[in-house]
């Protein structure tokens, strides 16, 4: 669909002075969707163009005699504007970012597209898929159908790398390397796109898009989703894409079956009940759904195994054909997830170089069998074997679902890890069975009668193992669930996704975090990928006990979110795995744990050991206190006595499937019956027990969590604050021990998160919600580690009054607020703030100032006061500005106008705040649109480092810059926030001698709007308020 | 293990105004941080010192950040950068642009220039005010001075507009400049005893009266030259203030307003005997502070002047303020009674601002 894209330069502001002879600026901008600025005024652009391609504004200088300097640039991606149902416009002020100085001023832009729908459509590009960042569902939707997996890389040479790159200078490599990527990741975008639609979806859930510097040989940009079938809840019609033909047959195709069958009776998500009446397309014979009635309360513990036969014989069929039944969702629809097996991850280490070999050794992460890859050395750049590899992977874990007894795997991701040469290829997930009924249709052939009975067991169903009890994959402890008392359930549960919003849990959760270092050689190409592959096992088993033992010491039994993170640097690896422990009311008590000293005669180390064991019982007594976990008590016949296998294992799959890992013969049980024991035999278990208890708890009202929501609480109030925090230690290199690494890691993430816990300290009490950890090793003896989290403030009482009475005095504060912006002459703010954005902000800070203890009257007054000010400043003469802004090139017509009008036509109206959270929704809110995804890559470099402040304040500048720019995007979008947000990349590299330092960021997020709920009555639906004022005819470029 | 980079960055900025506090008072980070431990925070928090070195770090880089966009406040409320709170915002511009007593006194009515810049160490030490904070004070007054100074229309107006300060700081801030325009002198021996408050009250009543702004409705007429309306004193009206002589140089008329003075309050002041021996004098000095007022290095003096002519004599005879005040409404108001004298408006203007200062600046 060829289309029309409109841009209009409205103004400029806070342009830094280009002559300094004259303290002026005299600013045009160039306007273009290609690298080369637009010449004409009009140029065809192919909507697959204008898929792939950003807006490109470029701000310049004009100088008479010399060439022009650029100012800086605006990239705006219009993706969201070829949406149907997303932004119409994007309006608003952006910052005008240069890679080298940061942000300089921001511009004015109107830019629209106007799709010729009437022609014939053509499939190159995928127009009307829709994007989502988010892992669940998005809110405003409702999944029809859930088709799975989707991928695609795209691979280039890396500008930085290229020879042009010795003579350009910095800015024009770092601006050739975030346009190259920006292009990649939308080439990528429209490329899953055309799968999806292939698929006969309309939508890509959690889509999920990483970059891998390769350096020398090259750039990869890769990602991965889910495609889905989703239907907007609001409006009636239901939304196919725009090429599938078959939206015709869904009308006049009759429903094949009624909408309840007792469905309705069956789940209380309106989203089920209305499935029914929406599933034509796909359902069109019957819908396959399983019988649940042996799951539950009727049959006992033995139908289990039939019933899990049928079971996978339907869920088979429906995932058979695809190639992997993988699902990048962490949240499901209720009854989407039937049972879960456990964490499967796979981790592949690989050589990057050209070799000129054309044999290459793959090297499998913990197999250590050597496979021989076809490699064509030449061709490093194909991403076929960049495909290959990845493949490789995900059929391991697609195998290890299987052993696990599970058809699909959720909570799918995949990252990588890159140290010159070598990289590390991981992938993990959580083997799951799942149901049918969302899945691909069609082909499964509806021989069940859709009997979905009430007696689905609530909060336990998905514990239940889904491999055969007589047949396991690996030793285990079963016990019969402690919810429903019917099926077996494992003692621990690892997975990879959020807790499941029906499941029983006792008490609140926790932030688990593992953290490991190995120290190892310095070595080059295939001798370092075998130094690499063969320390990940130990590692992954260590990791793996260092979560259990934690957990344990929690008196908690299951983890979610887990995710492990290993990292390789020159000399070393890094191992760091954060999860979220809980106490599932549905998994045995778990049983303390044991110390065991080797040499038991000697008296004073036996006084030792039992000291240390006092204190282990003492933690795990003062945590069940701290984490109020009281379960009731179950007397053992009830339950049936433990099955006798006392060796302790969790669902941690590992890739060592091929052959018994020597993991299981690290026997660690002394017999003891429940307790999980350590022994004490070398050093390094002295100080695994040491690093047990130097974990601190959290200061008291706070929590923290690496999923979305925090077990255990649920009354959260609308105060958010997302951040990230950066901090890079040098270790002494003196003869550095594993032990001390380690120490100095641990002692690293403690810190930070001691520092977190201080800083957001006037938000007690909250919670740090989506804790997530990020470890690079840029250097020899640098350990960077990032995270980015959001603290969201609870009502500790849950009295309901009071937040009651706190919802409607921000109403009246948000009316009166509203009324004072009327005030305000519209046509002063093109702006195109939405109203809404300040109520949440006054209460924000209307809380955050109550805090920090300012006595209300002096707030009153200041808000009032600020109001009147604005109120007074519209007057204000602009005499004593002198940075004037000329449109040239852009609007030679409307020059003369810009030129009266010196002062921005918008300047008193303020900033309109754009919320951001990594987790999929706004407490308090409610998300009423959808616009589009961010997806913004950035480099920022500078040659005087030491003259901004250092590597900190370089740093500090520079993320501030990112936020700024996401919030721009967002609030030119006529959205108020960012969902899902995340900073995917934080490349720092420095080089202090030179004074240098450059960092690349990547972050990516869904732009929304929402509503307080507390509005929601007053606003009935928040329609971005998206105007452009005809009064500023100025540049008008149709390219 | 050392710590190369350690930052966090909120998407809402974070402000602290304790530390802002310590920011602005110009404490370096370790003696901020040293003073933030004293303050028992850690005890409070459970914090380690290295956790408040990081935090204290971290917000000094965001306060480093700001300054920039402090320097015009309009921009703090437009840029993008940081997303800060509106009540946020008018705070960390309010405790930007707030000064200390003891710095202002010893500044006030100099030059803002250069030279005086280079004082500020030997202020720094004589106030205890940090040298850094002394600058930013020092270079407040002089942004605020130069935006303002070749401005229109209201002072107090203008600075609010341009600095979104709260009316009492803009108030101050006018007269601040408006001593600064006018060089009055503050910093004898003598005036030593008079706080910022008294000079601000001052330069308040002369902003309103005494200054070309004050004459009304001229400001309405586009093409007079009239700029700086609020900062400079009105010429014509020193010029005119010469007139004002007669009412001491005239034996008869000086006679004539003691007597009238003398009658009404006789029985109504404590001290009406030392008024009755003074009154000549008094009399003389305000008028002659009018007269000479024509010449700037006598308006540079007129605090001076009135302290030794007005308030002195009156403190040195025990005059309790109420009495000051009674003696000056009838000194002034009994003028009227004056047939002989035509300037009746003239001296309204001069003395209705006059006695609310002398009253303000009698005091010990």
């Amino acid at each position: 669909m060829p289309g029309k894209l409109k841009v209009k330069i409205v103004a400029g502001r806070h342009l830094p002075v280009m002559d300094r002879a004259s303290d002026l600026t005299d600013a045009f901008v160039e306007v273009g969707a290609r690298s080369c600025p637009s010449k004409h005024r009009e140029r065809q652009v192919d909507d697959e163009d204008l898929q792939d391609e950003p807006l490109q504004i470029t701000v310049l200088d004009h100088d008479t005699y010399s060439a022009n300097d650029a100012i800086g640039k605006v990239y705006i991606d219009i993706d969201p504007l070829l949406y149907s149902e997303a932004a119409t416009v994007i309006s608003g002020w952006f910052p005008i970012y240069d890679t080298i100085h940061g942000i300089r001023g921001e511009i004015n832009v109107v830019v629209k597209v106007d799709l010729f729908n009437d022609l014939n459509r053509f499939r190159q590009s995928s127009c009307g898929v829709k994007f989502f960042c988010t892992t669940s569902i998005p809110k405003c939707y409702r999944a029809v159908i859930i088709h799975g997996f989707v991928e695609e890389l795209v691979v280039n040479e890396d500008p930085e790398y290229q020879w042009i790159d010795r003579i350009r200078t910095p800015r024009a490599s770092n601006e050739a390397r975030q346009r190259l990527i920006s292009l990649m990741s939308g080439e990528l975008q429209r490329k899953i796109g055309l799968k999806v639609l292939e698929m006969r979806g309309n939508a890509v859930v959690g889509y999920l898009q990483c970059f891998d510097l390769e350096g020398e040989s090259g750039l990869v940009v890769r990602a991965i989703g889910t495609a889905c079938t989703l239907d907007k809840l609001s409006s009636p019609a239901t939304f196919l894409p725009a090429c599938s033909s078959p939206s015709k047959d869904m009308k006049e195709s009759p429903l094949v079956h009624p909408p309840s069958h007792g469905c309705r009776s069956t789940h209380n998500s309106p989203i089920h009940t209305t499935t029914g009446s929406r599933l034509t397309q796909n359902f069109s014979v019957s819908v396959p759904t399983l019988i649940y009635t042996g799951m539950g309360s009727g049959s006992a513990g033995k139908e289990g195994g039939p019933f899990k036969a049928l079971l996978r014989q339907q869920t088979q069929s429906a995932l058979e054909q695809r190639e992997f039944p993988f699902f990048t969702l962490t949240a499901f629809p209720p009854g989407f997830l039937v049972h879960v097996g456990g964490v499967v991850s796979a981790r592949s280490v690989k050589l990057l170089d050209r070799i000129h070999n054309p044999a290459f050794v793959g090297i499998m992460g913990n197999t250590r069998s050597y496979k021989l890859l076809d490699w064509n050395s030449f061709n490093s750049d194909e991403p076929e074997t960049r495909d290959a590899w990845w493949a490789e992977i995900r059929q391991e874990i697609k195998s290890h679902a299987k052993a696990l007894g599970c058809h699909a795997v959720v909570g799918y991701s995949e990252s990588t890890s890159i140290c010159e040469e070598v990289c590390i290829l991981s992938a993990s997930g959580t083997a799951a069975v799942l149901n049918p009924r969302f899945l691909q249709d069609g082909t499964v052939e509806g021989c069940l009668e859709q009997r979905l009975e009430e007696n689905l067991p609530t909060g336990c169903g998905f514990c239940h193992i889904p491999y055969d009890e007589l047949n396991m994959p690996f030793p285990a402890h079963l016990t019969y669930c402690y919810n429903c008392r019917k099926q077996k359930v494992p003692d621990v549960l690892f997975t990879t996704i959020d807790l499941p919003t029906d499941a029983t849990v006792i008490g609140k959760g926790c932030l688990i975090q593992a953290r490991l270092c190995r120290l190892k050689k310095k070595a080059q190409a295939e001798a370092n990928a075998t130094a690499i592959s063969n320390l990940l096992p130990f590692m992954e088993y260590e990791v793996h006990t260092q979560l259990m033992n934690k957990l344990k010491l929690k008196g908690m039994n299951a983890l979610f979110g887990l995710r492990i993170q290993i990292t390789v640097g020159e000399n070393m690896l890094m191992g760091l795995a954060s999860a979220t422990g809980v106490y599932l009311a549905a998994l045995p008590t778990p049983g303390g744990i044991q110390i065991a000293g080797k040499t038991p005669n000697d008296g004073s180390y036996e006084q030792h050991i039992s000291h240390m064991q006092k204190k282990i019982n003492d933690t795990i007594a003062k945590n069940k206190e701290l984490y109020e976990i009281n379960p009731p008590e179950i007397s053992e016949e009830i339950i049936g006595s433990p099955i006798p296998e006392p060796r302790q294992r969790s669902r941690l799959l590992r890739s060592q499937s091929e052959s018994s890992d020597e993991v299981t013969e690290l026997d660690l049980s002394h017999g003891k019956k429940d307790a999980f024991v350590l022994e004490i035999d070398d050093t390094d278990a002295m100080e695994d027990v040491h690093s047990l208890l130097t974990d601190v708890p959290p200061p008291s009202g706070f929590y923290s969590c690496n999923t979305e929501i925090m077990p255990g609480i649920n009354n959260w109030t609308s105060e958010i604050q997302m951040f990230t925090s950066v901090r890079v230690i040098r270790l002494s290199s003196l003869n550095l021990t594993n032990q001390a690494l380690n120490k100095n890691f641990n002692d690293l993430c403690e810190n930070l998160l001691k520092s977190l816990y201080f800083k957001l300290r006037s938000m007690i009490p909250c919670c740090l919600c989506h804790v997530n950890f990020t470890v690079s090793l840029p250097e020899d003896e640098l350990i960077q580690v990032t995270v980015t989290a959001v603290a969201i403030t609870f009502d500790k009482n849950q009295a309901l009054q009071t937040t009651k009475t706190h919802v409607e005095k921000s109403l009246q504060r948000a009316s009166t607020d509203n009324e004072e912006l009327l005030q305000f002459p519209l046509e002063l703010c093109s702006d195109s703030l939405p109203s809404h954005p300040f109520p949440p902000a006054k209460e924000h800070l209307e809380s955050a100032s109550s805090n920090s203890g300012i006595p209300a009257a002096q707030r009153d007054r200041c808000s009032s006061w600020i109001e009147l000010i604005k109120l007074k400043a519209q007057t204000i003469r602009r005499g004593s500005i002198k940075t004037t802004v000329t449109v040239e090139k852009a609007s030679p017509m409307g020059e003369g106008n810009f030129r009266n009008r010196s002062a921005p036509p918008c300047a008193n109206s303020t900033v309109g705040v754009v919320k951001m959270t990594p987790l999929s929704f706004i407490p308090g809110a409610k998300i009423t649109k959808y616009l589009g995804i961010i997806n913004m890559f950035f480099i920022r470099e500078t040659t005087s480092l030491r003259e901004e402040g250092g590597v900190s304040g370089f740093l500090h500048a520079f993320i501030a810059e990112v936020f700024a720019m996401v919030r721009a995007h967002v609030a030119a979008l006529g959205g108020n926030a960012v969902v899902s947000y995340i900073m995917k990349q934080c490349v720092f590299m420095e080089n202090p001698n030179k004074n240098q330092a450059q960092c690349l960021i990547n972050v990516s997020g869904d732009a929304v709007v929402f509503v307080r709920e507390s509005d929601l009555e007053v606003v009935p639906t928040q329609q971005p308020a998206a105007n452009c004022h005809p009064s500023c005819t100025e540049g008008e470029v149709t390219t | 293990m050392t710590s190369e980079l350690d930052i966090f960055v909120g998407n809402t900025t974070l402000i602290d105004e304790d530390v802002y506090r310590l920011w602005l008072d110009g404490y370096s980070v370790s003696d901020a941080v040293a003073l933030r431990v004293r303050s028992g925070i850690l005890e409070q928090t459970g914090a380690t010192a290295a956790v408040l070195q990081s935090d204290t770090m971290d917000h000094y880089r965001t306060f480093h950040m700001l300054e920039r966009l402090l320097h015009a406040p309009p921009k703090l409320l437009h840029q993008l950068i940081f997303q800060i709170p509106p009540s946020r915002q008018a705070l960390l511009i309010e405790r930007y642009y707030a000064f200390d007593e003891a710095f202002v006194r010893e500044v006030l009515g100099k030059k803002l220039s250069k030279g005086t810049k280079k004082d500020l160490d030997d202020i720094s030490t004589k106030t205890g005010i940090t040298l850094k904070s002394c600058r930013r004070q020092f270079d407040n007054f002089k942004r605020v001075f130069k935006v303002v100074e070749e401005m229109r229309g209201s002072l107090v107006d203008n600075i609010q507009q341009h600095f979104l300060l709260s009316d009492r700081l803009a108030r101050d801030y006018a007269a601040i400049v408006f001593f600064a325009n006018n060089r009055f002198e503050t910093g004898k021996k003598k005036l030593q005893y008079l706080s910022f408050g008294d000079f601000a009250f001052c330069a308040e009543l002369m902003i309103q009266n005494w200054t070309l702004g004050a004459v009304g409705e001229a400001p309405t007429d586009p093409d007079s030259q009239m700029d700086d309306m609020d900062m400079d004193l009105d010429k014509e009206f020193l010029q005119d203030l010469k007139e004002l002589k007669v009412l001491v140089a005239d034996k008869d008329l000086l006679d004539l307003h003691k007597s009238l003075v003398c009658t009404a309050l006789r029985g109504k002041l404590g001290v009406f005997s030392e008024m009755e021996a003074n009154f000549k004098n008094l009399s003389r000095g305000l008028v002659n502070v009018a007269a000479k007022l024509t010449h700037n290095k006598d308006v540079r003096d007129l605090f001076v002047d009135l302290v030794e002519k007005f308030v002195e004599p009156c403190r040195s005879d025990h005059w309790p303020l109420n009495d000051v005040r009674l003696f000056l409404n009838q000194y002034s108001a009994s003028v009227h009674s004056l047939d002989g004298f035509r300037h009746q408006a003239l001296w309204d203007r001069y003395m209705g601002t006059l006695r609310g200062c002398l009253l303000r600046l009698y005091h010990d």
